[in-house]
């Protein structure tokens, strides 16, 4: 097993803890920070496993650095969203009575 | 011409930024309508001449991104565009002035309709990633905007869904590279065979099931009932009718393109998207018929409408089962955008979103009440609406394979949505009881609506140009 | 039970995973090929800001656009305007701050000069000047923003703006943000000192913009 491969394999770890975290976690701030690790996860596997072979490839590393960004920008907006539901009112957790 | 379509929106939303909070509604209806005529000029093109395609940058897949655009894409950009339009007039209109919700209304639609075109458009599934991200983002921004804690509780879960969909998607999408090493489904789709090994199964997996959580498929819909309902009734629409249908598209074109040779060789796999589809048909409209609030009745009637689009699975196999769902996201798409603004207009000129609350409104708005009939025509099938046809030919398609269940799935929607439908329309016909009072709305409101729904039902008798297009490949 | 099953399905997802993982075939398209082939006529040595600004920069594009558009929701959310109550700050802080802020400049500048052949680029000098600001506001030396003002509007959407003109630019000509090979190199440093400016802007706004601290309580 490759160094790469290693990578690709705590990469699949992460991404299944962050899901597992975004489902069950309620406190809003842990379940931003859950979907940043399922996040981080997705970006191993695409560095690790397009680079098993030892061979640098430059194409998913940029695309990792435009995901990066993207998940930068989500997080801002959750957590956005999440103080202007604290400042609104004065809880961190979604409520379940209207989730059908 | 297609690259302008992307453009174009990036272009005004940035200049409505500038101009600052509650401006740019003149550029933002100068940009529609300029893309109005792009998307019907390249219809046109692709009619006349084929599949378009635009190598970004001069380098051509796979070092590259390609962008091409055959009559699938070109349908989804028409109807996209036919929608943005009235409903830009509808918010223009919606909006008082200094409401909180259009402070950013037109930067964050501007976003919206790039994001969706430029979905359309793609052909890596890298950039498709991205442009799911963007039209995301902006959708949760637009049900969130100016709202009260219950909107952005409702923006919240949306929120989270769309992001583990979208992430989901970006697994799969690393499955596919770190496998053949590119992203560009021209070049995937050969490579892919029927003995792909098990990681492109996954990958697949991945990517389909992410794509249905972002388009609310039963039983991943418990986020839409919520953002849609309690969003402004122009946001509500725009959402309903194209952005859910966006990712449906996506989940069409891998199914028919790289990952055909997948889902040609699993042919038991082709029934879980249509028993998923079939439940969302009996829940969303068994929801929407015990439903108390107006919006919430229309948002899960969404539910239901959507369930039908994943009936075609099975189907895919023979002609014209490409021509019958984009029937159905068209007669959906026009439709359920009229039905949710003349929810809005209903619900501003009465004060109270509830379906009880109708009482009355028959004699004082007839045409948002004639456009919400017509628009419920079209969502159970009558003729000579758009919804006839799409069902009926699903139900010729359907038949023709004898799978029974599929064309008592269609029947029986129909009647379900005839049911909800009739249940507001009774309620605006009782008398209003003494001392309600029906406030007078904007004409613009009452006419957008209609002229969508009339749309809606009117397509029935121009469809054949429609299946002309989606068929160019 | 939730838990349980939750649990159980990641569990089962990453040992699947991992086993369809190992013992992959080569892939068939080896892009880092192409890439090094095509590195001369992209206007960059770095392969890596060669992808990100020219092979893929249409991606680059569209994920500025995600960034600028997540900072108008952020304004369209609505900002709390409650006061900002801060302990007040060491005047050593504010000193070193103060030493701190032209060299973190100087560093982004710097980055972005070596984007060119080396790791570095905009997203690295944006976010250092970002980090710059944001240093500058915890010693209240910047104040919060709520709501900007024309010009910061026009610095936050400048670098997209030019970027938009040099891909409509480019696509009058021929394809989007098809650059001359002659030109490239100084098209993609265009892009890349407007894109530092505006990534810098939003990636601070995003903070300053959230800042407003208005106690424990709500």
């Amino acid at each position: 097993m490759t160094g790469e491969l290693l990578f690709a394999s705590v990469g699949v770890i992460l991404f299944a803890l962050g899901v597992a975290g975004v489902l069950l976690i309620g406190h809003l701030l842990r379940r931003v920070l859950a979907f940043n690790v399922m996040g981080s996860g997705a970006f191993l596997v695409l560095v690790g496993l397009a680079q098993r072979n030892g061979i640098a490839d430059p194409v998913p590393q940029a695309m990792v650095l435009t995901g990066i960004v993207v998940a930068v920008a989500a997080t801002a907006l959750a957590l956005a969203l999440v103080r202007r539901l604290y400042v609104l009112t004065g809880k961190l957790e979604l409520s379940q009575d209207d989730d059908e | 011409m297609m690259v302008w379509l992307i453009l174009l929106p990036l272009l005004w939303a940035s200049f409505a930024f500038l101009l600052g909070p509650g401006r740019g509604v003149w550029l933002a209806m100068a940009g529609l309508l300029a893309q109005l005529w792009l998307a019907y000029a390249l219809a046109e093109e692709i009619v006349a001449s084929g599949v378009a395609e635009h190598a970004v940058g001069g380098w051509g897949a796979p070092l590259g991104i390609d962008l091409v655009a055959d009559g699938l894409s070109a349908a989804m950009l028409l109807l996209t565009q036919c929608v943005a339009l009235p409903l830009a007039v509808y918010a223009s209109a919606y909006f008082k002035r200094d409401d909180p919700a259009a402070t950013y209304f037109w930067p964050l639609v501007g976003f919206l309709l790039a994001g969706l075109n430029a979905l359309f458009l793609s052909a890596d599934l890298f950039n498709s990633y991205v442009t799911l991200e963007l039209l995301g983002l902006a959708a949760v921004g637009l049900v969130a905007a100016g709202g009260g804690a219950q909107q952005i509780a409702s923006a919240l879960r949306y929120l989270f869904a769309t992001l583990v969909g979208s992430g989901a998607y970006l697994l799969g999408v690393a499955l596919i590279y770190g496998t053949y090493g590119t992203v560009s489904t021209v070049t995937l789709t050969p490579l892919i065979g029927a003995g792909a090994p098990d990681l492109v199964w996954i990958a697949g997996g991945l990517m389909v099931v992410g794509l249905m959580l972002k388009t609310a498929l039963f039983p991943f819909h418990f986020w839409l009932p919520p953002a849609h309902g309690g969003a402004p009734a122009p946001v509500s629409a725009l959402l309903s009718a194209v952005v859910v249908k966006a990712s449906f598209y996506l989940i069409l074109r891998l199914w028919i393109g790289p990952f055909s040779s997948l889902t040609v060789a699993a042919n038991l796999v082709v029934w879980l998207p249509a028993l998923l589809g079939m439940l969302a048909v009996f829940w969303g409209s068994y929801q929407a018929i015990r439903a108390e609030r107006l919006k919430m009745l229309v948002a899960y009637s969404t539910v239901a409408q959507l369930g039908y689009l994943f009936l075609i699975f099975p189907l895919l196999v023979s002609a014209g089962a490409l021509q019958a769902v984009i029937m159905q996201v068209f007669a959906h798409g026009l439709a359920k955008a009229a039905m949710f603004a003349a929810a809005g207009t209903l619900i501003k000129a009465t004060g109270q979103d509830t379906v009880a609350g109708l009482a009355g409104v028959a004699e004082r708005l007839p045409v948002t009440l004639f456009a919400f009939g017509l628009a419920g025509v079209t969502l159970m099938g009558l003729p000579p609406s758009s919804g006839f046809l799409a069902k009926w030919q699903l139900i010729e398609l359907a038949l023709s394979q004898q799978y029974w269940v599929i064309a008592f799935v269609v029947l029986v929607g129909g009647l379900l949505a005839a049911v909800y439908v009739f249940r507001v329309l009774r309620q605006a016909f009782l008398l209003a009881p003494a001392g309600s009072v029906v406030m007078p709305v904007p004409r613009t409101l009452e006419w957008t609506a209609f002229v969508l729904a009339a749309a809606s039902v009117l397509l029935g008798l121009r469809g054949v140009e429609l299946m002309q297009l989606v068929g160019i490949t | 039970m939730k838990r349980l099953l939750v649990v159980l399905g990641a569990v089962c997802f990453v040992v699947l995973l991992l086993g369809a993982m190992f013992d992959l075939a080569p892939a068939s398209v080896q892009l880092h090929a192409a890439v090094a082939a095509n590195l001369p006529a992209s206007g960059v040595e770095h392969p890596v800001t060669a992808v990100l600004l020219n092979f893929r920069g249409y991606d680059t594009l569209l994920e500025i656009a995600v960034l600028l558009l997540a900072m108008i929701v952020i304004l369209a959310t609505g900002i709390d305007t409650a006061a900002d109550v801060r302990p007040s700050v060491n005047p050593v802080l504010q000193a070193l701050a103060k030493l701190a802020a032209p060299l973190m400049i100087m560093v982004a500048v710097y980055l972005l000069w070596a984007g060119a052949f080396r790791p570095g680029g905009a997203f690295q000098a944006g976010a250092v000047l970002a980090a710059a600001a944001v240093l500058l506001h915890l010693v209240e030396l910047l104040p919060g923003w709520q709501s900007p003002s024309t010009r910061l509007r026009l610095g936050l959407a400048g670098g997209f703006l030019v970027f938009l003109a040099v891909g409509a630019g480019s696509l009058m000509r021929g394809a989007l943000l098809e650059y001359p090979p002659e030109h490239a190199g100084r098209l993609i440093l265009l892009v890349e000192s407007g894109l530092t400016v505006s990534l810098g802007l939003i990636l601070a706004g995003l903070f300053l913009l959230l800042s407003r601290d208005d106690g424990d309580g709500p």
